[in-house]
């Protein structure tokens, strides 16, 4: 019997152990040295904000696995041999591989900022994570966030949850206008504000002291200021975790190379996730996708290909969703943060400040490019047609009701951004 | 297992607790105990002699004080969904408290059902507004009536404020604040004071059973003047025609959720424990056996009470008679009332309606095969946090549907609409549409063609 072996038990391995097992008898191991069972990272937050327990975030209740015949190991991975096939875990044992996933997801970035690696200093990534900051924010009257991204933001909500002032720096001009426009930066700026956050905008750290303790006494903005803390949440991004396959002869640039059918160089050894850099065929920039739905989508395509039908990855119009503090957001599409070439939009802003709708099309053609929107649930399959079939920026107007997915007896918006769109032409 | 569990993780304390109480709030929370200790004092028969002053010194101060502690809470935080600490805190986390308030749900049921003499003295201090209210002293029903209706009242403002931000649950709390106080408390009220039989317009057969049993149908078509035989017509119109025509349109929520006395006590003084519904697949398994034994129960319960009847007492002698009486104790009074509301800190909001309810079996079996209702997922937006499911009183694994894309349809689900309220990626929304797209081709399925 032909033996899979998957690294990781993340989104991506487990997707493809459960899609291999829906396709095929193989013998499936999936093995990992964060937790025994796969479990949601997403809701990591809601554990330490008390809204759930740890429990509650893994989406199969334990039985699932032994009655799909997926195993679970719990190790870590130390040697990966792509000559003789096998893999040994750190215990020494050994597992004999037809087929190898590396889906080893990501780490935390750090930029060799001093102090970095003193007590009372950590990202947020891992279940680990999670148990250092339990135990990191105990007695703690205030803590300093560096790097504004989706991940620093929920670290800043966690935090307040537990009464625990929050200082949180970000080099950009506005809380994530590396990716927004100005307009939903500064809305989300706004927001930032209001729940309580001292936002630091336009400000990088500079370094991190210790105090007699030997742990994290205050850190120092480059313009100087020293911001007395005892607790430093380091979430500037993520980068792939590549360690493993970097020693052991797969091809690694960035992340682990693959092509869209997500195979490594080597014939029978795959990546996918968070680790994987996907080269496209047509010589187009090669992508690394770090979110939880193309982690999915690529197991789902992945599984295929080791069951015998090889098949290409395709993502489909890009989407994302996220949500800051109260404030939900959903983009579809391509929405830069600086306007393109060729493109326009049309902006909206309900006047209480709380929601917005971002609409990008070609300036010539009116074709629809992409959609940000902020306060307002849409329907992904409606956006996600529109954009497929080019729709016009006035059709996609008049047709805006078609994609609300608030629940039933909100307020409805699209009058409003019709009439402001009629009074602009 | 896990190697290591941060205690915040495990077990329910509160070293590191929510926001500090205000003063105000402290304020009302110390009035609330005076009302309660009132209460306590009032069972010695204190309060025999002057009943207004004592029923607004223990119920009054109480209820009072809940509000007080309640109301402020609209400046505590901006709006939106606000589940901090619920796992921590041992109320709401199967701690002391949440076992000490059960025992004493539990205790106040067992007294009600089965020595309300004792209930007594509290029931005297209810009579000034029983006499308002109907004309006549209370009766140990009224006292209970009065209690639900402020229970209901007074954590629905607290629901009210909590969901601010969310019409849909603005609209669906005021609705059942309005049935349980008009429909389940003054109707019945000011029908006594007109001398009419007691009825309530909100409940019908088989939740309330009796309705359709021989003897209380013989009662009130006995009753002088056409409001009995409307009575009767009404019971067996809601039963019969509004229960399938509105389920068609709206799924079973027209009722659950909206209208019944039973499912408002969950949406309101349950809303703090809607957490602690089982999720498991095993605990689905005993909900199907469970209801549906309930829902045959009861039929045939009713069937051979009307054959006897028929057959003036020929056929089952006593037999029938017996049915009802068993089915009134262990359905009537165990389940639906010990424990459907007195574990509501251990197992959550909705135990009976999701185990023992014979009215949401049927509502249920019509939403499931002949509704327009659904549960519809956006697409792929689904990151598996799990809120939906923990949060749904019906124990349903929304989650399980939702990361694959699929729309959830299911007897049990009462569209409360909490899933898609608490969901941080606006991945859920309640439907009502065309029959014919319930059944969606999910992720899953798209890629297995
Ligand atoms: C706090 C947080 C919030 C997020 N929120 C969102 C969100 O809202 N939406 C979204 O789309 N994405 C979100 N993400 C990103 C998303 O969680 C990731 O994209 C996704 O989890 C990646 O899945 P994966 O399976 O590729 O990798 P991972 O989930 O990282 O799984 C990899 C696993 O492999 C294990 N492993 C690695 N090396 C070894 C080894 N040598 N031996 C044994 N085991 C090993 C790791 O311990 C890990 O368990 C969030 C991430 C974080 C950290
Ligand atoms: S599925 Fe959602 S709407 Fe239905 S009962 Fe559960 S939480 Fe309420
Ligand atoms: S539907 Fe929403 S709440 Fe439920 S698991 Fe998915 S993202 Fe979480």
């Amino acid at each position: 019997m032909q033996h899979l072996v998957i690294i990781g038990n993340g989104i991506t391995g487990i997707t493809t152990a459960r899609q291999v097992r829906k396709r095929s008898d193989m013998k499936i191991t999936v093995i990992s040295n964060e937790t025994d069972y796969f479990f949601s990272r997403t809701a990591l937050m809601y554990v330490f904000m008390g809204h759930l327990r740890f429990e509650q975030t893994k989406p199969y209740e334990d039985w699932f696995w032994p009655k799909n015949r997926i195993e679970l190991v719990r190790g870590t991975l130390t040697e990966l041999n792509t000559g003789e096939k096998f893999v040994r875990l750190e215990d020494g044992q050994m597992f004999r591989y037809d087929k190898l996933v590396i889906a080893t997801g990501s780490q935390t970035n750090k930029f060799n900022w001093p102090g970095q690696d003193l007590p009372g200093v950590q990202g947020l990534y891992s279940y680990q994570d999670l148990q250092l900051l339990e135990e990191n924010s105990r007695g703690v009257s205030r803590a300093v966030i560096v790097g504004g991204g989706l991940i620093g933001i929920e670290l800043a909500e966690m935090l307040l949850s537990r009464n625990i002032p929050v200082t949180f720096l970000v080099r950009e001009n506005y809380y994530w206008d590396n990716v927004l426009p100005r307009e939903e930066a500064r809305l989300i700026s706004r927001h930032v504000l209001e729940h309580g956050i001292d936002l630091r905008l336009h400000t990088n750290l500079k370094e991190i002291l210790p105090g007699e303790n030997g742990r994290v006494r205050a850190a120092v903005t480059e313009f100087g200021e020293e911001i007395p803390c005892q607790l430093v949440g380091l979430t500037p991004g993520v980068h792939p975790n590549i360690d493993l396959a970097k020693k052991s002869g797969v091809a690694v640039n960035r992340g682990v190379l693959v092509n869209e059918y997500l195979e490594t160089n080597i014939p029978g050894v795959y990546a996918a996730g968070d680790c994987a850099e996907i080269v496209a065929e047509d010589g187009g920039p090669a992508r690394i996708e770090q979110l939880w739905y193309t982690g999915r989508l690529q197991g789902q395509a992945l599984a295929k290909t080791i069951c015998g039908e090889r098949t290409r990855y395709q993502r489909g119009v890009w989407f994302n969703s996220a949500k800051f503090f109260d404030l939900e957001y959903q983009t579809y599409g391509f929405v830069s943060n600086e306007p393109r070439e060729g493109e326009s939009s049309f902006y909206w802003e309900d006047p209480g400040g709380k929601r917005c709708l971002r609409l990008v099309y070609r300036t010539g053609s009116r074709e629809l490019v992409g959609i940000n929107v902020f306060g307002i649930r849409l329907r992904q399959q409606v956006c996600e047609r529109w954009i497929r079939e080019k729709r016009s920026l006035e059709y996609v107007l008049e047709h805006l009701r078609e994609a609300n997915f608030d629940p039933e007896f909100f307020r409805r918006f699209e009058p409003e951004i019709l009439r402001q769109h009629r009074l602009a032409m | 297992m896990q190697t290591f569990q941060p205690a915040a993780l495990l077990a329910p304390h509160s070293s590191h607790g929510g926001k500090p109480l205000r003063r105000i709030q402290k304020t009302g929370l110390a009035i609330f105990a005076a009302g309660l200790l009132m209460l306590a004092v009032s069972l010695t028969g204190a309060g025999h002699s002057r009943p207004l002053l004592f029923f607004l010194l223990s119920i009054g101060l109480a209820t009072a004080g809940a509000l007080i502690y309640i109301l402020p809470q609209v400046k505590e935080d901006p709006p939106g969904i606000r589940n901090n600490h619920i796992f921590f805190r041992g109320m709401t986390a199967r701690g002391a408290p949440a076992w000490l308030t059960a025992a004493i749900l539990t205790g106040f049921y067992v007294l009600l059902y089965w020595f309300p003499q004792t209930l007594y003295p509290w029931v005297r201090l209810t009579d000034p507004l029983s006499n308002l209210l109907s004309g006549r002293p209370a009766d140990h029903w009224f006292l209970y009536g009065t209690f639900y209706t402020l229970a209901v009242l007074v954590m629905g403002v607290r629901m009210l404020i909590r969901y601010r931000h969310n019409r849909y649950q603005l609209i669906r709390t005021l609705s059942v604040m309005f049935f349980q106080l008009g429909f389940a408390y003054l109707i019945p009220a000011f029908l006594k004071a007109l001398n009419q039989p007691e009825f309530y317009f909100s409940y019908f057969w088989p939740l309330k059973y009796d309705y359709l049993f021989p003897n209380d149908v013989k009662r009130l078509l006995a009753q002088p003047g056409g409001l009995g035989v409307f009575m009767v017509f009404w019971g067996a119109a809601m039963s019969f025609i509004a229960v399938p025509v509105l389920t068609y349109f709206f799924g079973k929520r027209w009722y659950c959720s909206w209208v019944c006395g039973c499912g408002g006590l969950a949406e309101t003084l349950g809303d703090p424990y809607r957490h602690l519904s089982d999720k498991s697949l095993k605990a689905w398994k005993i909900e199907r056996y469970l209801i549906h034994g309930v829902l045959v129960f009861v039929v045939l319960t009713t069937a051979l009470l009307w054959i006897n009847s028929a057959g003036e007492g020929r056929f089952f002698g006593s037999l029938s008679g017996a049915f009802a009486c068993w089915y009134g104790f262990l359905i009537g009074a165990m389940f639906s009332g010990v424990i459907g509301v007195g574990f509501y800190p251990l197992m959550g909001s909705r135990v009976w309606c999701r185990f023992g309810c014979p009215l949401a079996a049927i509502l249920g079996i019509v939403q499931k095969y002949f509704s327009r209702f659904r549960i519809t997922t956006n697409g792929g937006q689904c990151i598996s946090c799990g809120n939906c499911s923990t949060y749904c009183e019906m124990g349903i694994d929304v989650r399980w549907y939702a990361q694959r894309g699929q729309n959830i349809i299911r007897a049990s689900c009462v569209g409360c609409g909490v899933c898609a309220a608490v969901c941080p990626r606006g991945v859920l929304k309640l439907e009502n549409a065309a029959p014919g797209e319930r059944y969606n081709v999910t992720l899953e399925d798209s890629l297995l063609k």
